[in-house]
């Protein structure tokens, strides 16, 4: 026994090596090829200094950052209603009870119809449309209508996640809560929900990441955030490298939240199963 | 026989054009063991899950102590924290620990006090002899480990019959005696079980009386000695026919 796992080990041993050599040499070549040819192309000096301009980049960016921190309120203020309401939507849909259908067929409307149109129009038509009906301040803010908007799309999305996530609950399950005197309040509460939560995390976050970007459309209808900042910063100075530190700006916030999902995924497929198929 | 604590009516029940019982009349009298047997598909499980009231009958009546639970509007809940059932596939709730599977129901159902049903879930454990599982979840467990925990969260909640649902089916061979040894410590209790089982030689000695099923219909009834050694319908004979030529009894 002792010998097969240490040839074993041996043999994973050099099979590491060899990957990680091969990884570290054909990334080497890309990059410098990258390096080497892009410069070389017959445009580059005008490419350079449009868009990856040093100075411009450390002038704009803390600027951007100022106008970054309104891109974190609105995600901020917008995921857990955004949850909340895609929960609700959700349960609603699953319930069983007939006294709830016409909010069935509600929430199956509602669905449909915010996921049908695309985002940008909602924010449009929401964002300039409701606070043209005369409210006064501070309650016709575009920020809050564009901020529903965004709610209201994402919440008919996430709505649906949460769905399949209560529908993988197996039904023995359910009939296990109901058989020991728990109501279909309670058996969806500490059973159902539990189980199908933890299964949707990964498809989840991933739509949070989309969120965190999408918060952007909301300067379609005025508010001064991060890409509008970047906006003006181009104007004022004819040059695009405010959009590269933007996009910069994002990749810090949505590179840590891609990384974490895929580690929540992995986590998730090791608790499951407890093996991995090379 | 003293009066009978379930009794059940001419039940009818269907899914779609498929009948699946056709009236069923069985009287279940209080601390006795009443054996369903049959062959796969003839209606056991069906039956267990109608009288604990997770299938509607369609037609006849299912008396608890002489009333009628089975009509339409009748609050099933409380039935269910009298009559309490265990599954075949455990159905254990697998993001629960053993003691939070255990004192779910009597904490939220019967507003027991949790450290209460704690000690209650600790004590239950360890008459049958899994003190050491208290902090484990199900997958952690054999199946054999957790049939008996599927036993003691039916218990927990103190029912006045128990319905059990296979449940031997699906454990390995060497983990059936462990949860039968279970079921008979129950029955020297006192308690009330209806079981659906394969388990014929289990059945023959545990029961008070047994009930063969067929096609929906009992086609025999009566003391286990009896339709054991002397079935008298035809059908009766020829499945237990087929259980002896396959060794299982």
């Amino acid at each position: 026994m002792g010998t097969i796992t240490g040839r074993r080990a041996a043999y994973e041993r050099a099979r590491k090596r060899r990957s990680t050599v091969v990884a570290t040499v054909s990334s080497l070549a890309v990059v410098t090829a990258i390096v080497v040819l892009v410069p070389k192309m017959p445009r580059w000096d005008r490419v350079h200094e449009s868009f990856f301009n040093g100075e411009r980049f450390a002038n704009s960016l803390p600027r951007l950052l100022d106008a970054f921190v309104l891109d974190i309120k609105i995600f901020a203020w917008s995921m857990p209603a955004i949850v909340a309401l895609a929960l609700l939507v959700a349960i609603t849909r699953n319930s069983r009870s007939a006294a709830l259908f016409p909010l069935r067929i509600l929430t199956i409307a509602y669905t449909d119809i915010m996921r049908g149109v695309p985002i940008i129009l909602w924010i449009y038509l929401i964002g300039f449309g409701v606070p043209g009906l005369g409210i006064d301040r501070p309650w016709n803010s575009p920020l809050i209508w564009g901020s529903v908007a965004l709610v209201l799309t994402y919440a008919s999305y996430i709505a649906e996640v949460f769905r399949a996530g209560i529908e993988s609950v197996h039904e023995s399950q359910r009939a296990a809560a109901r058989s020991l005197g728990l109501s279909s309040w309670q058996t969806m509460r500490h059973i159902v929900l539990p189980q199908a939560i933890r299964r949707v995390i990964p498809p989840l976050m991933n739509d949070m990441v989309s969120l965190q970007k999408d918060v952007a459309l909301v300067s379609l209808i005025g508010p001064i955030e991060i890409l509008r900042q970047a906006g003006i910063d181009k104007s004022k100075f004819a040059n695009f490298t405010p959009y590269i530190a933007a996009a910069a700006v994002f990749l810090l916030i949505t590179i840590p939240l891609t990384r974490t999902t895929d580690w929540l995924i992995e986590r998730e497929r090791r608790r499951t199963t407890g093996t991995r198929i090379s | 026989m003293s009066a009978a604590k379930i009794s059940l009516r001419g039940v009818r029940k269907s899914f779609g054009t498929h009948s699946v019982l056709n009236g069923i009349d069985i009287d279940i009298a209080e601390g006795t063991v009443v054996s369903l047997i049959g062959p796969s598909g003839s209606g056991k499980s069906t039956l267990l899950r109608c009288i604990n009231l997770l299938e509607p009958i369609d037609d006849g009546e299912i008396l608890l102590d002489g009333i009628d639970i089975s009509l339409p509007g009748f609050d099933a809940n409380p039935v269910r924290r009298r009559i309490g059932m265990v599954f075949q596939n455990f159905n254990l709730f697998p993001h629960m620990s053993v003691q939070d599977n255990i004192t779910l129901s009597p904490v939220r159902t019967l507003g027991v006090d949790k450290a209460i049903a704690r000690a209650k879930a600790a004590e239950l454990l360890e008459r049958f002899g899994l003190a050491d599982k208290i902090n484990a979840f199900p997958d952690q467990l054999s199946g054999g480990q957790q049939q008996r925990v599927a036993i003691i969260r039916a218990l927990a909640i103190e029912p006045e019959v128990l319905l059990l649902d296979e449940i031997t089916s699906s454990l390995d061979p060497e983990l059936v005696g462990e949860v039968l040894d279970v079921v008979r410590e129950l029955k020297t209790s006192g308690m009330t079980l209806v079981l659906a089982t394969h388990e014929m030689g289990f059945a023959r000695d545990i029961s008070d009386l047994v009930c063969v099923l067929d096609g929906g219909h009992i086609i025999e009834q009566g003391l286990p000695g009896q339709v054991f050694s002397a079935p008298q319908s035809e059908r009766a004979q020829q499945f237990l026919e087929r259980i002896i030529r396959a060794g299982r009894l």
